[in-house]
């Protein structure tokens, strides 16, 4: 019992190295110093290029690349999707705001009706559902990740632009925030360890992106061919620190998505593209 | 009898010195080994090792694998460190390799005799 007190009160006195910052741009401002620091002259504009910032030649293959994607076939198979009318005889695009064009930035939103959080993969599951489909698995690259690797890119060049602005919403900014710096697995690391505090150094011969800039770009094709949506990429990193990944779609990645979000506002989104 | 006393010494000796040797330089090598694998040490995953021409890694995360003599006169202290390095810095990112069972206690032993050897 003893033991416990302590231990209750150790958590309580000396929480996860954090910023001080509560409020949330407060955070933003924390992780952009940091970044100064970490990659200097490295502009915040070219922190979407993550691993690639300090590469003029990756840089450039990458735009070659994405001049004729190999992943083109998956984006199709999504437009397909796309545009097949649900059972209900509605579209998608019928079904979501403003037909579903710039609209990605704004998710994950904190729904104050039922306190919680929709990402943009829980809005078409609800298209779907209420137009009599039966909602995709958010893990599922044929279904979900073609879809939203096509629906995505109706939102290219938008702003990433998370709202929070209440206190339910704040509650889920803060348990993002809580998970990205408790560390996590046998390796005993957190996202911050690598993606804040090392962000911009070389973990073997892989430049470590910045947390910033990381959002924009989902689901992206690793070499070229293979899909991962945010969720699914957050799942990798966790396997690799040897923690069990929460499910694509749980609560606890949508507060990760949400608060992971929130740093990269104002940054264009650009969906569906190479990653090595 | 006399000859043969003084020859068993001397082939004990050689016996004793040639394996020992041959053992140490067998341990830097799977010492070696256990640091470069991904799935054991993936000590390179932070660490370069500019000495070891083998080592091919850019990291810059942890200092680079250099006078590991000089900076660890103690083998002990450099067990430890790789055993949990939190203990000599609580916030550190080096993960707790023996403490979280990553490595066992022989194979972090392998890894400090090819630390020493750099
Ligand atoms: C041991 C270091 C390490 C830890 C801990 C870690 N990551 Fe990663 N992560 C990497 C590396 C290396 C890459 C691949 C290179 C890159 O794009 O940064 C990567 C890639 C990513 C990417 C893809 C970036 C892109 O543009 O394609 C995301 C998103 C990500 N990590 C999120 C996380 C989250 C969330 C956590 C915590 C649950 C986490 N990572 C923990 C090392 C780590
Ligand atoms: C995820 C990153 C990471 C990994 C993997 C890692 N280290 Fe480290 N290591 C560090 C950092 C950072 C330091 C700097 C001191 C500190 O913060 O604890 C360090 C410090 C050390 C030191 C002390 C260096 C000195 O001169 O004081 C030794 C020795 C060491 N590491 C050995 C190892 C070995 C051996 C392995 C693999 C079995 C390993 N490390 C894996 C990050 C790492």
């Amino acid at each position: 019992m003893k033991k416990i007190i302590i231990i209750f009160l150790y958590l309580i006195l000396f929480p996860v190295a954090t910023s001080n910052q509560e409020d949330p741009e407060g955070v933003r401002q924390f992780f952009l110093k940091v970044f100064e620091n970490n990659l200097p002259g490295v502009a915040v504009s070219d922190y979407v290029n993550g691993a690639m910032i300090r590469s003029a030649d990756a840089l450039e293959q990458f735009e070659s690349i994405m001049d004729f994607p190999p992943f083109q076939g998956d984006i199709e198979l999504g437009k397909a999707i796309w545009e097949t009318p649900l059972p209900s005889g509605a579209t998608y695009a019928d079904c979501l705001p403003n037909r579903g064009v710039n609209i990605a930035g704004h998710y994950p939103i904190f729904d104050e009706q039922s306190k919680k959080l929709i990402s943009f993969e829980m809005l078409i599951n609800d298209c779907l559902e209420k137009n009599g489909g039966v909602a995709y698995s958010f893990d599922d690259r044929k279904t979900m990740g073609a879809l939203t690797a096509y629906a995505r890119k109706l939102s290219d060049g938008m702003s990433m632009d998370i709202k929070v602005e209440s206190e339910g919403a704040l509650q889920k900014f803060e348990a993002g925030r809580a998970f990205y710096f408790k560390r996590i697995g046998q390796h005993n690391l957190a996202c911050a360890s690598c993606h804040l505090t090392h962000g911009g150094k070389y973990f073997r011969d892989e430049l470590i992106s910045p947390a910033i800039g990381q959002p924009v770009h989902f689901p992206v094709f690793r070499a070229g061919e293979r899909l991962y949506t945010l969720h699914m990429r957050y799942q990798r990193c966790m396997e690799a620190v040897g923690a069990v990944p929460f499910a694509a779609g749980s609560e606890e990645l949508n507060s990760l998505e949400y608060f992971h979000s929130y740093l990269s506002n104002g940054l264009p989104l650009r969906a569906s593209v190479y990653r090595r | 009898m006399f000859s043969f006393r003084i020859n068993r010494k001397a082939i004990l000796a050689y016996l004793v010195v040639s394996l020992s040797t041959r053992a140490i330089a067998g341990n830097v090598d799977d010492g070696r080994a256990l640091a470069y694998d991904y799935e054991k040490g993936n000590c390179l995953a932070c660490h370069a090792a500019p000495t070891d021409e083998l080592a091919v890694t850019r990291a810059n995360i942890g200092p680079p694998f250099v006078n590991v003599r000089q900076r660890f006169p103690e083998r002990g202290l450099l067990f430890e460190q790789i055993w949990d390095a939190r203990r000599s810095n609580p916030n550190t990112i080096m993960p707790p390799f023996g403490a979280h069972k990553i490595l066992s206690t022989t194979e972090i032993n392998l890894i400090v005799d090819y630390l020493l050897s750099l």
